[in-house]
């Protein structure tokens, strides 16, 4: 356990160093959002009893969107693991004493998390100042508030499982370019990144919601925005549960497989 | 002109070397175009209109600055990656030629995945021109033209832009991106649609409005002034300070060393 927290640490801190970009990268995103919460303004505006929620709650959902998009970013992936694959440099890794799977785990957890800490307060600080409806609100009740940081763990897990089957999946194709790019759009789309999932047409909705993209971003959030109440709220962390436990087990065979038959490249 | 030809040929019969790749990314590039299209479907199976433009008016838009955003993509690609040009040194290279800069950094690198995004953009184009209830008479194709023939110019100025800041920064810019992937995302709907100001800053400080938002009105029969056809035709006097920003920058370029 402890190698792992070290494996954390490191790349934790290798990732904070990156402050100039960050203060870009919070310019950017604030930019963003509230372009984003306008949009979807002038839609309100149009026809307000379509609305599946209320505006103030859509702005809170794009604005936590926004500050914690680095921890559920579907388009990062750690290209020092593609090149090791890819390289062939994968191969002292699997000389070391330790669970490759458990390692590429952490690792993304950290860089992933390293980028949160810096950019997420001052969104989250600015969007609060503003306040509903276009600005951030608190979540409703403390209970919401605190099954939201539970729900957003579980999340954050589920797209790190996730990832980790893109991965695997260069150990066959060797070029990661493709991969990534169909896999990062279908989970975008499906996550809620483009359209928050609750915007969908009703008939799809059921479907759309029982995939695991559902359990990634849009779980955590409508949560917080006292979408889901409470009580639902625990279907929805027991739906996210099983598909982490899912995703690492298939993981984790998939990783056994391809060691098995790997076939280092280069000399 | 000859010499451009060769370099696309060429480049063209690299990036086909490397062919599933490619086909991958393609259709990468045209999935992300199709999402942003499904997006926009599921919003409008809601509330049918946004602001008095119809979903075929939105499918217009969005289908003109999406073709002329990855028509630069392809062709602009490489003032899009000149930080590594500067980083790699690659620049040095290019001044020791008897050449032209700008045609260099063209002829450098070239996107022809794109054609994803540009297919995606064809098709909407043609079911919202199938679709419309409007006349297309020649004035209107020729809006139509000068709207696509501005795009590719404002967004090209940006992409100069870009690599002129470079210069200063050595790194890529994060902070650009809102300007050029920005302007991509957000001009999908008439730039009025986010308020005054959203809309003055897109007239008058990085000018995509003019070649999105105002034709749009005279295109779409919301206004008939004659003139709102010619206003894309100023984003290639947008070229000219960008450019002239770049060429500053060269001037004091200084190499990054070994």
């Amino acid at each position: 356990m402890k190698k792992y927290a070290s494996f954390f640490r490191i790349r934790f801190i290798a990732g904070l160093q990156y402050r100039a970009a960050a203060w870009a990268g919070i310019a950017t995103q604030f930019a963003w959002g509230m372009l984003t919460v306008l949009m979807y303004w002038a839609f309100y505006q149009t026809a307000p009893q379509r609305f599946p929620m209320r505006f103030s709650q859509l702005s809170s959902y794009l604005w936590m969107q926004q500050a914690l998009l680095a921890m559920f970013m579907p388009w990062f992936f750690d290209s020092e693991i593609l090149l090791s694959i890819s390289s062939g440099s994968v191969a002292y890794e699997l000389c070391r004493p330790c669970d490759l799977y458990a390692m590429w785990f952490v690792k993304n957890m950290a860089a992933r998390l390293s980028r949160t800490a810096l950019r997420c307060l001052p969104i989250l600080l600015v969007a609060a100042v503003i306040g509903p409806p276009f600005g951030l609100s608190p979540p409703p009740d403390f209970l919401c508030g605190a099954l939201f940081l539970l729900s957003a763990a579980l999340g954050f897990l589920v797209l790190v499982a996730y990832s980790m089957l893109i991965y695997l999946s260069v150990f066959h194709t060797l070029s990661p370019t493709g991969v990534r790019a169909l896999s990062t759009s279908v989970v975008e789309f499906l996550s809620g990144a483009v359209v928050p999932l609750s915007f969908f047409p009703e008939a799809l909705q059921p479907f759309v919601y029982a995939l695991p993209f559902a359990s990634m971003q849009n779980a955590p959030f409508e949560i917080y925005i006292g979408r889901i109440d409470p009580f639902q709220a625990l279907g929805v962390l027991a739906l996210q549960a099983a598909w982490l436990a899912a995703l690492t087990a298939l993981g984790r065979k998939l990783m056994k497989r391809s060691l098995r038959r790997v076939v280092i490249q280069g000399g | 002109m000859k010499l451009y030809a060769r370099f696309l040929c060429m480049l063209f019969k690299s990036q086909m070397q490397y062919r599933a790749s490619f086909v991958m990314l393609a259709l990468g590039q045209f999935l992300v175009s199709f999402t942003a299209f499904l997006g926009i479907r599921f919003l409008f199976d809601r509330f049918h209109a946004v602001q008095g433009f119809s979903y075929e008016e939105i499918l217009l838009c969005f289908s003109v600055v999406l073709m002329a955003f990855s028509l630069t993509e392809c062709f602009v690609r490489g003032f899009d990656v000149f930080p590594s040009l500067i980083q790699s040194g690659g620049l040095d290279r290019i001044l020791l030629r008897p050449r032209g800069v700008v045609f260099q950094v063209l002829t450098s690198r070239m996107d022809f995945s794109r054609v994803g995004r540009l297919v995606q953009a064809v098709w909407m184009l043609a079911y919202a021109v199938d679709n419309s209830a409007m006349a297309w008479t020649a004035d209107k194709v020729a809006t139509l033209a000068l709207m696509l023939a501005g795009g590719v110019a404002v967004f090209a100025a940006l992409f100069v832009l870009y690599a002129g800041l470079s210069f200063l920064t050595i790194e890529g810019l994060e902070f650009v991106n809102i300007f050029t992937d920005g302007s991509r995302e957000f001009g999908k709907y008439p730039l009025s649609i986010y308020g005054e100001g959203v809309l003055k800053f897109y007239t008058y400080v990085i000018p995509v409005a003019l070649f999105q938002y105002y034709p749009l009105l005279y295109l779409t029969g919301r206004s008939d002034a004659a003139g709102l056809m010619f206003l894309p035709l100023l984003g290639f006097v947008f070229l000219l300070p960008c450019y002239g920003f770049f060429r500053w920058g060269l001037r004091r370029y200084q190499s990054t060393g070994s």
